[in-house]
């Protein structure tokens, strides 16, 4: 599609503006003005209507097609959630009155100390900040937690152990927060290998950082043991919870040992992402590492909401605000919306889907851990590789079938890794045209591979040249 | 793979050709095979003073981003500066005109610790 | 079964028989029975009708009728009507970031038509896909700096939000970096105090403009000064203000970041906002965040794909440029929209605007003796000072409809008696003329 430059006529304008006293601008000095002329369209608001509409048409969205994103958590977001959440007395209010006058924003107040106090309740922690923007910004904020618990305790401390089958943003963020990386290999049976962390394990080490059901989209059967070696090296525990949606009251993470949790409220609570973001990534903690939290903190005395800027040891702010408020007010209705027996549903059924379709299609696709598995499962196309299909054939013609692909090439552990995630709000229907799909794939690999190998076909733009894109580096439109 | 007689290799995939005095170092056809469509190179620094098994300089494909390390101890005297504009160089021609840099040797001893053609090889039927 | 989860209890059991176990509790028998847990103390859920109410009860327990002269880098613009119909299209808002841009190039075009904007309203050559607000972004600035010259201390003037310091200072806990902040002149920047502070250690100097009050100044001679010593300047920027405001590019900063939330964001109570970067083409390989690129199809049609991903986390984990993986992208995708239908006359305009009014307000202040106008250029925002604690006064202006501004005292000890106040082209002459008359009263002036 042209871009919305080249839809540009000059003096055309998207708004209606009152008038403006051009003559102003002398009253400003030359030196303080620009002289540069302004690039941006020139167009009217039906011209800017039109164009991004039509933009829009060229996504992939949970609300058009199947989108089973392993490790995304790409469920249906209720639209009462977001109808709710774009009301005026929300968007309307600027975040520094509540630094002058509390009584002026009791409603949100309540909403941020509420939502903490459930988010506490189904992880089993202590308090929460809902300041982290994303998931990645949560790790961040436990690293640097961590490292404040250390120095107030006089601990010297290097390393931050991961396992291999980890996120890339876990050893990003460790090292962000000033950390260096032991990375612990998976065992045959897709666990941290206990033996190895044994050895590599010592007094220099702060933290663990741990994805539970793990990124192979199973439950780590050493966790007790592995949390119990950790505590005795004084080594704090982080649960990277980007994979929560799969235990909601069955596991609280904080009542078996781990001491730091981050919850993407954009996977297991329902608010959209937004094409990659905004998210919100709050973290949790447990007793030991409450007095390090950020501030402001919302507390309740004497039934009003207040704001705290003394937390003894507090390690600053990781946000201007509260973080991404809308996204908390979102995860805040959807929780109170479900219920305590809507998010045990939740992760029954998301656990239900995902077995559901490991069941049918493990026969076609080689399974690196045959278990049953949590909410989302790994595949390795290392079969139809034989006849020259990659993974990434199968995610492209997953494309021109209506399906968003699942994540490819992750975890780095597994060869040829296709990561699907179905979550709990997809129907068996959805589910078994998918698997019909899935099953097709395989069979057409292996009698007519290049039928797979050529998709999409029927997409917009077919297979783009990606080294051409990253040696010429073309990164604005022409003007 | 394709393997060249005559050069000095590393178990990180990296050759060094040495005439006299100089090494010229780049990275095998089986690295750059590994590593996919080049994008970026980044050149060393004339001049720099290196020891064998440090980081020469970094290279970035479509998914991947690796490290160069240094077959020989010594200082860079010379760098491919083609590769700025056509990284797909080592792609096309890893052993020639996808060098990367020419490095005076400092102590020639070192060169025990490289593997000749045919150990190189023997690795890659090993890590295959 | 509840709303969302579309099972029947018999397809529940048809699928449990393919799996081959009874009942989905043996879905769980990985986790150990001693680790689950016993109690899970949620409310029940409620119907929508129920939830309406609720949330509506919620809702007006807060002041939003409350007219804003209160800025402090978070401001009170318009919003047009077409910025939320766009940002609410299902295809941009329930897609996840664009992995596959066969099946996004909606979002690819939109962010890449952003980072055009961006960088052509800074005049500095390449910005990003966004990151999460002003103060974020600024770290990530010194980051690069950091990482590019290999110097450990930053210069940083306190003019720049003081937010954004507190997120700074919080995010270099644990790295052996040295935060200097230079203490203004009363609310001017000390320009001969940061040069004596620019050394051979340091990696960058940190400016504002306009500062946190509001005053505008041309810093580039300061620039030429710090890269003289190898030194990365950064400007934190207001974006509308550079709608007729030098630009960063024109004064010479490597790198420039603001908060976004002026182009097409709801104040919302802190959130969600936009992280804007754009930076001198030397430092694109050290950016953060997703990039867009353009390239071709297997046909030769243009095309749009994320690139330069080598930089990032899920490729170079720990040596990263940054650990930032979800951003602001729908944010990024209203202030494009936002920019469009404002466009070239209409920001200009637009900024015009901001400027006008603030300077009617100051006009009409200038019969009011028991208050001075802090003098300095200024955009839409400038300070007062008064002879009275300022929280106090703003405390008496919220209870009459007016956030009158922001108390220079909660962030600066010495300036109690000092007013931060903004005008938006929002405010009517109406009400400014009755704020300036209830401001009047209040200080009997």
């Amino acid at each position: 599609m042209k871009t919305i430059f080249e839809n540009s006529i000059k003096g055309r304008k998207g708004v209606i503006s009152g008038e403006v006293n051009n003559d102003l601008i002398k009253k400003i000095d030359e030196k303080f003005l620009r002289k540069e002329e302004l690039s941006l369209p020139e167009v009217s608001e039906l011209d800017v209507i039109r164009h991004y509409i039509n933009l829009s048409k060229l996504n992939f969205s949970v609300d058009t097609e199947f989108y089973p994103l392993g490790s995304c958590t790409m469920k249906y977001n209720p639209k009462v959630c977001e109808k709710l959440a774009s009301r005026e007395e929300f968007l309307n209010l600027h975040p520094f009155l509540s630094y002058i006058d509390e009584d002026s924003v009791q409603g949100v107040l309540e909403i941020i100390y509420e939502i903490s106090r459930l988010l506490c309740e189904i992880t089993g922690m202590k308090k929460i900040t809902t300041q982290p923007y994303a998931g990645a910004h949560g790790e961040l904020t436990g690293v640097l937690l961590m490292a404040a618990y250390h120095k107030a305790k006089g601990n010297n401390k290097k390393y931050i152990i991961i396992p291999d089958s980890a996120h890339g943003t876990n050893p990003a963020s460790a090292a962000m927060g000033g950390y260096s990386i032991i990375s612990i290999p998976v065992d045959k049976d897709g666990n941290m290998d206990v033996n190895i962390l044994k050895e590599k394990i010592n007094e220099e080490v702060a933290g663990i950082m741990m994805t539970v059901p793990s990124t192979l989209g199973l439950f780590e059967k050493n966790i007790k043991e592995i949390i119990e070696l950790a505590h005795k090296y004084d080594a704090l525990m982080y649960y990277d919870g980007a994979n929560l949606n799969a235990i909601l009251g069955k596991l609280k993470p904080g009542e078996i040992g781990f001491d730091i949790i981050h919850i993407n409220l954009h996977k297991t609570f329902s608010t959209p992402h937004g094409g990659g973001g905004p998210g919100s990534g709050v973290v949790g903690v447990s007793g030991k590492i409450m007095d390090f939290l950020p501030v402001p903190e919302v507390i309740k005395e004497n039934e009003k909401f207040k704001l705290n800027f003394n937390i003894k040891n507090s390690i600053g702010s990781v946000a201007s605000f509260y973080g991404n408020f809308q996204v908390l007010l979102k995860a805040f209705i959807y929780i109170i919306l479900l219920g305590k027996k809507g998010l045990i549903k939740v992760s029954e059924v998301a656990v239900l889907n995902a077995n559901y379709i490991l069941a049918k299609i493990k026969s076609y696709y080689d399974v690196p851990y045959n278990r049953i598995c949590m909410h989302e499962f790994v595949l390795s196309a290392r079969k139809q590789l034989k006849n020259g299909v990659h993974a990434i054939d199968i995610a492209k013609y997953l494309i021109d079938n209506k399906i968003h692909p699942p994540t490819v090439y992750f975890p780095l552990v597994v060869e040829e890794a296709i990561m699907i995630e179905p979550t709990e709000t997809e129907s068996k229907q959805t589910l078994d045209e998918f698997i019909d799909i899935m099953i097709k794939i395989a069979e057409i690999s292996e009698k007519e591979p290049e039928k797979i190998k050529q998709a999409p076909l029927k997409t917009p733009i077919l297979r783009v040249d990606e080294a051409k894109a990253a040696r010429e580096l073309k990164l604005k439109c022409d003007i | 793979m394709n393997v060249r007689q005559g050069y000095f290799y590393t178990k990180e995939h990296e050759w060094a050709k040495i005439e006299g005095k100089i090494a010229k170092v780049g990275i095998t056809d089986y690295a750059q095979h590994k590593l996919g469509d080049l994008t970026y190179v980044e050149l060393p620094q004339i001049g720099k003073v290196i020891k064998q098994g440090e980081v020469l300089n970094g290279l970035e494909s479509v998914k991947a981003a690796s490290d160069v390390y240094s077959p020989l101890s010594g200082k860079v005297i010379k760098v491919n500066n083609a590769l700025e504009n056509d990284p797909g160089l080592i792609n096309k021609s890893p052993y020639d005109d996808g060098w990367i840099a020419e490095i005076e040797i400092q102590n020639e001893e070192e060169t025990k610790n490289l593997m000749s053609a045919d150990e190189y090889l023997n690795l890659l039927g090993q890590s295959k | 079964m509840s709303g969302f989860i579309p099972h029947t209890e018999e397809e529940i059991i048809q699928m449990l028989n393919v799996i081959g176990v009874n009942k989905i509790e043996d879905l769980f028998l990985d986790i150990p029975e001693n680790l689950k847990t016993k109690n899970f103390n949620i409310p029940d859920g409620l119907d929508e009708i129920e939830l309406e109410k609720k949330v509506k009860n919620l809702a007006k327990k807060n002041r939003s009728d409350i007219i804003n002269f209160a800025g402090g880098g978070y401001y009170d613009h318009f919003i047009p009507a077409a910025v939320d119909v766009i940002s609410s299209r299902s295809e941009f808002y329930t897609a996840y970031t664009p992995y596959q841009p066969e099946a996004s190039q909606g979002t690819l075009q939109a962010i890449f038509e952003y980072q055009t904007m961006i960088t052509g309203l800074t005049g500095l050559d390449y910005s990003n896909a966004s990151l999460y607000d002003g103060g974020t972004a600024l770290y990530e600035a010194i980051a690069i700096t950091v990482r590019t010259n290999n110097r450990s201390k930053v210069i940083i003037d306190k003019g720049v939000n003081p937010l954004f310091r507190k997120i700074v200072k919080t995010y270099s806990i644990n790295l052996p970096l040295k935060i200097i902040e230079v203490d203004l002149k009363d609310v001017y920047t000390d320009r001969e105090k940061i040069k004596e502070l620019l050394d051979d250690e340091t990696a960058a100097l940190v400016v504002q403009n306009p500062n946190f009050f509001g005053i505008v100044e041309d810093f580039e001679d300061l620039f030429i000064f710090a890269k003289q010593k190898n030194i990365s300047a950064i400007l934190v920027f207001y974006p509308v203000s550079l709608g007729i405001l030098k630009t960063p590019g024109e004064m010479k900063a490597d790198i420039a970041v603001a908060e976004g939330q002026s182009l097409g964001l709801p104040l919302c109570f802190g959130g969600p906002y936009l992280g804007i970067i754009a930076v001198d083409k030397k430092y694109l390989r050290k950016m953060p965040g997703r990039i867009v690129g353009e390239t071709i199809d297997k046909e030769g049609r243009k095309a749009y794909v994320l690139t330069l991903q080598a930089r990032e986390q899920h490729i170079r984990r720990e040596k990263a440029t940054s650990n930032i993986c979800s951003n602001q992208a729908l944010c990024a995708l209203r202030a494009v929209v936002f920019l469009s239908l404002y466009g070239k006359n209409g920001f200009r305009e637009l900024a015009l605007k901001n400027f006008e009014n603030a300077e009617y307000l100051k006009e009409k202040f200038s019969d009011i003796k028991n208050l001075k106008i802090k003098q300095g250029q200024t955009f839409n925002e400038f300070t007062i000072e008064i002879k009275e604690d300022a929280f106090n006064i703003v405390k008496e202006l919220i209870r009459k409809g007016f956030f009158g501004g922001l108390p220079a005292g909660l962030f600066f000890e010495d300036k109690k008696n000092y007013l931060i106040i903004s005008v938006t082209e929002k405010r009517t002459k109406d009400e400014i003329d009755t704020f300036y008359k209830i401001l009047k009263e209040i200080l009997k002036g």
